[in-house]
């Protein structure tokens, strides 16, 4: 969009200040800039702080990725902030609780990616169940011919599951596997009188480990979640049981996660998120009943393109003083 | 054990590839009838005159039954098989004989469709290639993941919508996919959108799932023009027989990115897979194991024992293969 000036058609763009940065900023960097004069205090050898205090001292709008933290420490450092647009579902990274006291409005990506995060969980469901990783592994190695057929799977319709969060994803999911015959019954703070008859309330996400054979982890991360799959839930669980994580891997205790697998005390595990990406517990490649992916639930070429519209779309909205497009809801603030 | 007085079990041929273990109830099996085995160990030297006079065959496993075979079973009135296929018996041979036959029905068909559904989200979601990825230890140095594509409201386009394709399409339509498929006949009762030939279903088909039957008519119904139609942004799943896919144009196409994948549990020369297969990150292969899961085991066995029982007992089959409505 430059012409014969673009220095000055840049300064006429509204500043955001990008946090992260996040995986969209990767594909569609020149769209941002030529929206938007993009402040992007990782290319500065600035430590963060001083960055903010140089540069971003004016700063209204920010754009923040789910691997950047939004702590107090660093809102305090923004004094003009008025808006952050979270490029997530997820809020565990940024305070609310400050956002809210300094009149910080948050955006985010509501359920934008909830069909694909569900895609991905009966994907990841169905692949430890049925061994499909560790069957192409099989015959990529060359080991049909050699060793005959591979171990049975183990089927998955007929199955009790239990979901844990019945918002946007839990939904998603659910919807999908009563297709395959699965048995459905959830775990949630409210009672859901929209969802369909067959759907449960268990009392506590322990009798519904007890009642299941597989747990769908499908809630947001908040101090009461943390951990909340422990070692008593994973035991309910059972042998047979199987757990899929698409949320946040701080949901699970992962140290009790790797026990129970080791010891066989449950049946397998599809885990997208870890507690302390982009690391994880080396114990857990060694296991074939569980089947990993880098925090790629999100990841398609189709959300990409929605988020980024959805993102221009609330930026747009701020700056010419209209109501967002996809602001956090009420309920969800502490 | 031999029941009191003249009375012996009621024979029954064996007929399996040498190398094909009977694990499904052969104990039973071997306790209320008389089982003539070919590959006895030590041979059964009775096997000869015995086997004339059986009146059941059970053909365990993919052994071809032909006519030959029947010749040699001038008694046989009923085949007990145990898959959903067929191709591998002499059906014109069975027809003209008026054997009747038993096949594995439905009891197969969720597992097969599950996995269909399986491989497809593997394939475009890249499940396996990210389990992979993980396990390179390639995650913390390279932080970018490739991304995917989206499954939830693709069109699946099913080839053969039987037992199995029934199945697979009321499992994506949960995913928000339209679904169109292409059958021998048009469906009664069935809303999905009709296409006569596959070439028409793949130019309109993002998932293209094949789980038809395999027969003269079919073999190689998938072709290089049909894959061209599917194109780039198609994907392939085959739960059928290996020999419907056209696999050396198949491979062709994966290796030139023509097509955009494939989610393969049959082959046309099991258990070979061709070589250049084996590093496409886009293509998951599994060893033909869409049937095993335990529950769907004890099914099969428990349907078998159930249909020798009730033919010794005159009593109505189950999944028998109507030989008058053609497949032949």
């Amino acid at each position: 969009m430059a012409d014969n000036n673009p220095a000055a058609d840049v300064q006429q763009l509204p500043e955001i200040i990008v946090f992260g940065p996040p995986t969209i900023f990767g594909h569609y960097e020149k769209e941002f800039n030529s929206r938007f004069r993009v402040l992007k205090p990782w290319e500065s050898p600035l430590p963060l702080s001083q960055f903010l205090e140089a540069q971003a001292h004016n700063t209204r709008a920010a754009l923040c990725g789910a691997t950047a933290s939004l702590t107090a420490a660093v809102l305090c450092s923004l004094p003009s902030l008025r808006l952050i647009v979270a490029t997530s579902a997820g809020l565990d990274h940024i305070d609310l609780i400050e956002c809210r006291r300094q009149g910080i409005v948050v955006a985010y990506a509501a359920s934008l990616f909830s069909a694909d995060v569900a895609d991905f969980a009966v994907g990841l469901l169905l692949d430890v169940l049925r061994k499909i990783s560790a069957g192409n592994r099989f015959v990529k190695n060359g080991l049909w011919p050699v060793r005959g057929d591979y171990p049975l799977g183990v089927k998955l319709g007929g199955k009790r599951v239990g979901i844990v969060g019945l918002g946007s994803i839990g939904f998603e999911v659910a919807k999908r596997l009563e297709a395959f015959g699965c048995e459905i019954s959830y775990h949630s703070r409210e009672k859901k009188s929209c969802v369909l008859a067959w759907f449960h309330i268990q009392m506590s996400i322990h009798e519904l480990a007890a009642k299941s054979d597989i747990l769908a982890i499908c809630c947001a991360l908040t101090e009461q979640t943390h951990h909340m799959i422990n070692r008593d839930v994973m035991l309910a669980l059972g042998k047979e049981g199987v757990i899929v994580n698409i949320v946040r891997g701080g949901v699970i205790e992962e140290k009790a996660l790797v026990t129970c697998l080791q010891r066989a005390e449950i049946g397998g595990s599809g885990l997208d998120v870890f507690e302390h990406e982009p690391r994880l517990p080396k114990e857990l490649l060694q296991l074939d009943n569980v089947v990993l992916s880098p925090h790629a639930a999100v990841l398609t070429q189709e959300s990409m393109e929605d988020l980024y519209h959805l993102l221009v779309a609330n930026f747009q909205a701020f700056f010419s003083n209209k109501p967002l497009i996809s602001p956090v809801p009420h309920h969800y603030l502490p | 054990m031999a029941a009191a007085g003249n009375e012996t079990p009621p024979l029954l041929i064996l007929h399996r590839f040498p190398s094909f273990t009977l694990s499904l109830g052969a104990a039973v099996l071997r306790s209320k009838y008389t089982v003539l085995d070919q590959y006895d160990v030590p041979p059964n030297p009775s096997f000869s005159s015995l086997s004339k006079s059986a009146r059941l065959l059970f053909c365990a496993g993919p052994r071809p039954l032909t006519s030959d075979d029947l010749d040699r079973y001038p008694a046989v009135e009923c085949v007990i098989g145990t898959s959903a296929g067929v191709n591998h018996f002499d059906l014109a041979a069975l027809r003209r004989r008026g054997i009747r036959l038993t096949t594995a029905g439905d009891v197969f068909s969720d597992d097969v469709a599950d996995y269909a559904i399986g491989l497809a989200v593997d394939v475009l979601r890249r499940v396996s290639a990210a389990d992979r990825f993980v396990r390179a230890g390639s995650w913390p140095v390279q932080r970018e993941y490739t991304l995917g594509s989206k499954v939830s409201g693709k069109r699946v386009g099913i080839v053969g919508l039987g037992s199995i394709g029934s199945r697979v399409a009321k499992r994506f339509e949960a995913f928000g996919c339209s679904i169109a498929y292409n059958s021998r006949k048009v469906k009664p009762n069935v809303s999905y959108t009709h296409y006569d030939s596959v070439a028409d279903l793949a130019s309109n088909t993002d998932i293209l799932v094949v789980c038809c039957a395999f027969t003269n008519e079919t073999y190689h119904m998938i072709t290089k023009d049909v894959m061209k139609r599917l194109g780039k942004k198609g994907i392939i799943v085959n739960v059928g027989r290996g020999a419907l896919i056209d696999e050396e144009e198949l491979v062709g196409s994966l290796v030139r990115g023509e097509i955009g994948g494939a989610g393969l549990d049959v082959f046309e020369h099991e258990p070979r897979v061709p070589k250049e297969l084996w590093t496409l990150d886009n293509v998951v292969l599994s060893a033909h194991k869409a049937v095993l899961t335990p529950e769907s085991m004890g099914a099969i066995e428990e349907l078998i024992l159930s249909n020798i029982d009730a033919f010794f007992l005159n009593k109505p089959l189950q999944a028998e293969l109507g030989l008058d409505e053609e497949m032949l």
